[in-house]
């Protein structure tokens, strides 16, 4: 920890940083306080952060309260996430147009325009795990042009968590609560000051621009002690060894039937979690059906429609529903991708309505398993 | 037209994998009360000739303003001026398309996802059972194979559907049993007078049928309970895992593994299938609601 190459700025340089952003092109975007939350919008100084605030979250509940403690970044993240930005959650695929009717040739135009360079305040480590999730889901810029620019050209301005929420559990899923990996520059709240680490050459070269010091021998060592701290006081914890072995066992386990009689459908943690990537695709006409669109929309797993087949849905029970999101979030996940889809940070908890929480659910399918519904056999099916 | 895939049989367009290309309608062929059978042509002549497709493969078929539709190829694949896709009318999109006329524009993105592994298959008995419109995705496998019918040893078609009024290609099958290319079994859910073949569940036809199951390739397509059954039947006929070949069908938005829709357990059907082996899908093949 002696060797950490931690710089002190004074809290006023954080503004500076903001200036030096938008000099060069960025869009400030970090978080604000609207509606009650924590919201991730535009922001342009250090007066637009949620200065002195703090949040208090648990399963179906979140509060932001006026906190002792001015600290810029005192308070996790809210139901936003950056995939708003990287990944709008509405965008128009093509558009079409033909002069007459059906029998008339028709031009598609998907005419993009660039997403801007967004310079993103806050970023958490859980969050900066879920992007780099998204990277490999989609990544790739054949798949989403957007996606992809947006990604190369974004700015990440990161913040370690030292006072953890009451629904996270980024040590379980080794994602945070500390900074290590791509981000820019990274702040840590040290009483008045920031503990500055540089993470690439443009973090570098707006480093270069700000008053600093190099942090001193006590100043790493609260650096340390913080960080453990905030590991050791994580709201819930998920022990994940061997867990994708355990749910693909559970697949036909009666648990599910047992979550599902608490569970709404209603989708919120599909659409709170940085990593969930699913969508619809909506077509429409002008009257005279000679303009049509497709637009792009967020979906979720949990709706009826999603998995509409011929006269009915494959996905028809909402335990089918849950198990599909479940098992693809903490097991599926790792076929297809090589990672866990959560990253721990605990939205879909604190944002379901009826607190059904994630950790504990998922813990529960490792206990003696209550005795299954049988289910049909090829022996049964086919007597001989 | 584009396929994302990194296969050399299919042939990359452009990189524009979510824009449709345009098509016509050559030629509209009636196949039963609510399916029929479109000829199309890939306006764009350099498009048309590159158009490669393996069978089992499908297109994501688009009615302007109204929708898209993931829908298998049912024609020759070695015919390079035309495609064509057997659609039965039951959803939004499909019953725009039968409104459609001779002449009429649709738009494709194509072809998507695995097909049939027929190289894996030579030296061997083709066992195929398909189902209602199951066919369709078989039918370019059959011209497959009978183009180079001595690579392979018995082929067995099972075919059920519901009355005989339902059954698919029937003058083409006729021809293919009568010219002793390949045997031929067609059972139907319910029958009519004129009719003078089994009447059941086309899993019954696999009991009149000595199969060799450590020669065998089988090839399923058809309603999920038919292929749940098909499938178990020839385990218990001790035909290997890895020769039961299974064709899924999934709500598909994007084609490409994207939209997340036509996810089956840990797989996705539109680019990881949506021909599967027994084995490589059997963690999740036969549970409810997957």
């Amino acid at each position: 920890m002696d060797k950490l190459p931690l710089h002190i700025v004074r809290r006023p340089e954080l503004d500076r940083v903001f200036g030096l952003l938008r000099d060069n092109g960025y869009t400030l975007i970090g978080p604000t306080r609207r509606d009650g939350v924590i919201q991730y919008s535009e922001i342009r100084s250090l007066a637009d952060l949620p200065v002195g605030y703090s949040d208090r979250q648990g399963p179906g509940s979140y509060e932001l309260v006026k906190s002792e403690t001015p600290r810029c970044f005192g308070f996790v993240h809210g139901a936003d996430s950056w995939k708003r930005f990287l990944f709008p959650p509405k965008r128009r695929v093509f558009g079409a147009s033909r002069q007459a009717g059906p029998q008339a040739p028709f031009d598609i135009d998907d005419l993009r325009s660039p997403p801007p360079a967004y310079a993103f305040v806050g970023v958490r480590a859980c969050e900066i795990a879920a992007i780099s999730i998204l990277d490999r889901v989609i990544g790739s810029e054949l798949l989403d042009p957007y996606y992809r620019q947006a990604r190369d050209k974004m700015f990440v301005l990161a913040v370690n968590c030292i006072e953890p929420g009451g629904t996270c559990f980024c040590v379980s899923m080794n994602t945070g609560p500390r900074v290590t990996r791509s981000f820019d520059l990274c702040l840590t709240e040290l009483g008045e000051e920031f503990g500055v680490e540089i993470g690439s050459e443009r973090g570098a070269a707006l480093f270069k621009q700000l008053t600093s010091r190099p942090a001193t021998a006590a100043e790493k060592e609260l650096f340390r002690l913080l960080l453990e701290r905030a590991s050791e006081r994580m709201g819930r914890h998920l022990e994940t060894e061997g867990l994708p072995e355990v749910l693909r066992k559970s697949v036909e386990s009666p648990r599910w039937q047992a979550i599902a009689s608490r569970c709404l459908a209603c989708g919120n943690c599909t659409m709170v979690c940085p990593t969930c990537f699913c969508y619809n695709v909506v077509d429409s006409t002008d009257l005279k059906c000679r303009k049509a669109e497709r637009w792009r929309y967020w979906d979720s797993c949990f709706t009826l429609e999603f998995s509409y087949l011929g006269p009915t849905s494959v996905r028809y029970e909402i335990s089918s529903r849950y198990r599909q999101w479940m098992m693809h979030k903490l097991a599926w996940w790792h076929d297809q991708f090589g990672t866990s889809g959560c990253v721990g940070c605990g939205r879909c908890i604190t944002w379901c309505p009826v607190g059904i929480d994630i950790t504990a659910e998922a813990s529960g399918f490792r206990e003696t398993a209550p005795p299954r519904a049988v289910p049909a056999t090829p022996q049964q099916a086919m007597p001989s | 037209m584009i396929a994302v895939q990194d296969r050399a049989s299919v042939v990359c367009h452009d990189s524009r994998p979510m824009v449709p290309v345009t098509a016509t309608i050559v030629e509209i062929q009636e196949e039963s009360s609510n399916t029929r059978t479109y000829v199309l042509q890939i306006d764009d002549p350099a498009l048309r000739s590159a158009y490669r497709f393996e069978p089992g493969q499908f297109n994501m078929v688009y009615v302007f303003g109204v929708g898209e539709a993931a829908i298998s190829i049912s024609s020759d694949p070695a015919n390079n001026e035309y495609l064509a896709h057997t659609i039965r009318h039951v959803g939004s999109v499909t019953r725009a398309i039968a409104r459609m006329k001779v002449g009429d524009k649709l738009g494709l993105r194509g072809p998507f996802g695995h097909g049939w592994p027929i190289s894996r298959c030579r030296g061997r008995d083709i066992l195929m059972v398909a189902g209602g419109i199951g066919l369709a995705p078989i039918r370019p496998l059959i011209y497959a194979i009978l183009a180079n019918r001595g690579q392979f040893g018995r082929v067995v078609l099972m075919y059920g559907g519901r009355s005989p009024s339902d059954l698919l290609y029937q003058k083409e099958l006729a021809a293919w049993r009568d010219d002793g290319q390949m045997d031929l079994l067609v059972s139907v859910d319910y029958s009519i007078a004129q009719w003078d073949g089994p009447v059941g569940v086309v899993t019954d036809l696999i009991k009149r049928l000595r199969i060799r199951p450590d020669r065998t390739s089988v090839m399923v397509c058809g309603p999920r309970m038919m292929n749940r059954h098909v499938t178990w039947q020839l385990l218990r006929l001790r035909v290997a895992p890895d020769q039961l070949f299974i064709s899924l069908e999934r709500n598909m938005r994007c084609g490409v593994g994207r939209c997340g829709h036509c996810q089956y357990g840990p797989k996705f059907v539109c680019k990881d299938g949506p021909v599967f082996s027994y084995e490589s899908i059997r963690e999740v093949f036969g549970k409810e609601e997957i």
